[in-house]
């Protein structure tokens, strides 16, 4: 009884070829299940929203909602806006703009938070970047921490009147979102 | 299965005739009626019946509130309010349930801490030990998702807060956190997209648990129970058949845990949850004050002792899987801390840790009380990193008793039991 060599082998790549389009296919049928779970087209085509912003004076804030997210947008007063300008941006706990209008690395001074020739207007998403509380500070009765922007009572972070970080866990400043002015009252988010 | 040999002796004819098909009866009576159990059991040994008692009534109330609740954004507040208003004993089945979420953990922490001081996490039962740490797991995150289905404030935000941990990420991977989180939550933030799939999940959760208790159950009866000697069953006397001894020893452990229980059911509904829960959850507005409920403070003490976003999550992660190493880091060759007159006041310490812990988890984050979190969390993490390991090395352990029956009976005990292998 002569032992033959190469039907074993043959087998051996059948079974390893089989055994692998079992696994392959097994791991993409899963992509299903795990897929259903990510943002669904009804969510994602509700992208964009327009607001009046006539009837927000100096020194105001409302918030919007946008992907049902709150959206910050202050009217910013001279103060704030001069204090905003006044910081070394060497010295922020995190120096880049997080303005998605903006390329990734672009610095957090003053000018990379807003628009240009909008620069009384700050707008951006109302989530405190640590772990996704509302922070204070878009009423007048609002303790506004102690950088006079706003303040997340969750676990203490303190944002400047640009919306950056200055104390607390918070890692990054608060995301400014795609948006533009269509018009010099009216802006479109999203 | 059985580690001992089976003494089922079938007597009736259908008995007989499924022992060879389906020998469930066997099972039954080699498992539940026969097995030997250590005859020093304390109470401490009933929690085991008493979680066991808990996870069927949280199944059991989880159905009937299922049948009335209502898991969208618009509808779940008002549906448990009516639970607790107009729905026939709702007023009862909804605090049965959320009263035994609490005495659950309750029941699992002394359960756990049980292990701890009498080392039932060492070998041979270490396999059992880490299937107790993935019950434990699975029950902290079937209370999280419980927590969020009555949608009140408390649940929207610590929903927030506890999926944003996953965020972290961020700083491993640009963009892998946020990827995570919104696809946990289905949107762009916390909708009642949400909630949904956390029913789903919440409902699911407990069955995966009854799966792992089985598992469980099965590893601790191919290796028996520990007592507290530590010292493994050796003789016949050393043991009492489960049936009627353990099991009556059981019922009473319910009973008293029970008087517990229902007291707060019956007297104080509320009184372990928290007062926010009952407004509405508004993604607009943040409580000013946030807390989990009282038995995940000590975890949430510690994420709030780090600075570091990232590396708080790692650490709230790490007090968990640290448990898993356990049977590997205790190099001591004493099971029980009976036995080990220096380790004993570092265990005690360890309690008196989570329980600070505890209690600086429900004060806000700021001065003196962020310290003390930092000084308890890095004794938690001392405690199995550098305690355990070392106390087995340096300290000398007291006499361990050469039986069972000797700890119980004397010397002398041991000798008239051994001769007429009477049991207790
Ligand atoms: C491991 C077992 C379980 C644990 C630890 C657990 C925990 C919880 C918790 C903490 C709550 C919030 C209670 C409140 O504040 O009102 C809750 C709610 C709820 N659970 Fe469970 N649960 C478990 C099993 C189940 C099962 C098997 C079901 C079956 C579907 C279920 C259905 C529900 C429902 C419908 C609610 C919302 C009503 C309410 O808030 O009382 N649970 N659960
Ligand atoms: S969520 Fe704002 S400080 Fe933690």
């Amino acid at each position: 009884m002569a032992i033959d060599v190469v039907e074993p082998d043959r087998r051996d790549f059948l079974t390893l070829a089989a055994g692998t389009f079992v696994a392959v296919g097994g791991a993409i049928s899963l992509w299903p299940f795990i897929d259903q779970m990510n943002i669904d087209a009804g969510a994602q085509s509700l992208a964009s929203i327009e607001i009046d912003i006539a009837p927000v004076v100096v020194g105001q804030a409302i918030t919007v909602m946008w992907r049902n997210k709150p959206v910050f947008i202050r009217h910013r007063t001279k103060e704030e806006i001069e204090k905003a300008l006044a910081v070394d941006v060497k010295d922020l706990p995190d120096d880049i703009a997080r303005n998605e209008g903006l390329p990734a690395s672009a610095l957090a001074t003053d000018g990379n938070r807003t628009k240009p020739g909008h620069e009384n207007w700050l707008i951006m998403v109302g989530i405190c970047t640590h772990l996704g509380c509302i922070p204070k500070g878009q009423t007048l009765s609002d303790k506004r921490g102690d950088f006079d922007g706003w303040f997340c009572p969750c676990h203490g972070s303190h944002y400047d009147t640009a919306g950056r970080i200055r104390k607390g866990p918070a890692p990054r400043n608060l995301e400014v979102p795609i948006y533009e002015f269509i018009t010099k009252t009216k802006i479109k988010i999203g | 299965m059985a580690a001992h040999e089976s003494t089922c002796v079938p007597k009736s004819r259908f008995g007989k005739w499924m022992d060879v098909r389906l020998p469930i009866g066997r099972l039954v009576h080699d498992q539940l009626v026969d097995f030997p159990t250590p005859r020093n059991l304390n109470y401490l040994w009933t929690f085991g019946s008493i979680l066991s008692f808990f996870l069927m009534l949280q199944i059991l109330t989880g159905i009937v509130l299922a049948m009335h609740y209502q898991p969208s954004a618009a509808d779940a507040f008002d549906s448990v309010v009516r639970i607790d208003r107009d729905v026939n004993f709702g007023w009862l089945l909804r605090p049965l349930h959320a009263v035994g979420a609490s005495m659950f953990f309750l029941a699992v922490y002394i359960h756990i801490f049980r292990g701890l001081y009498y080392g039932s996490y060492k070998a041979p039962r270490e396999i059992l030990w880490i299937i107790g740490v993935l019950i434990f797991v699975a029950m902290m995150a079937a209370a999280f998702l419980g927590y969020s289905l009555p949608w009140g404030q408390m649940s929207f935000w610590a929903v927030t807060v506890i999926t944003n941990l996953f965020s972290s990420l961020d700083d491993v991977i640009p963009g892998l956190g946020t990827t995570v989180v919104q696809w946990l939550w289905g949107g762009y933030s916390v909708t009642g997209v949400t909630l949904n799939r956390f029913f789903s999940l919440h409902y699911l959760l407990p069955f995966v648990i009854v799966g792992l208790v089985g598992l469980h159950i099965w590893a601790l009866h191919v290796v028996g129970q520990n007592n507290p000697t530590g010292v493994d069953i050796k003789t016949k006397s050393d043991a009492v058949t489960f049936y009627p001894y353990a099991t009556s020893k059981d019922a009473v452990g319910i009973f008293g845990f029970m008087i517990l229980f229902l007291w707060f059911v019956f007297f104080l509904p509320d009184y372990l949850g928290h007062a926010d829960n009952y407004i509405p959850a508004d993604p607009l507005v943040t409580p000013p004050h946030i807390v989990p409920e009282w038995y995940f403070l000590p975890y949430y003490a510690i994420l709030r002792a780090i600075p570091s976003k990232l590396f708080g999550v790692i650490a709230i992660f790490s007090s968990l899987g640290v448990l898993l190493f356990v049977p590997w880091l205790d190099t001591s060759l004493v099971r029980s801390t009976k036995y080990r007159p220096f380790y004993k006041w570092f265990f005690w310490l360890l309690v008196l840790s989570c329980l600070a812990l505890g209690y600086l988890g429900s004060k806000p984050a700021d001065g003196a009380y962020v310290i003390w979190a930092r000084v308890f969390t890095a004794y938690y993490f001392a405690h199995f990193l550098i305690v355990l390991p070392l106390m087995g090395l340096i300290e000398r352990p007291k006499r361990v008793p050469g039986s069972i029956t000797e700890d119980v009976l004397g010397p002398e005990g041991t000798a008239g039991a051994a001769a007429t292998g009477k049991k207790g």
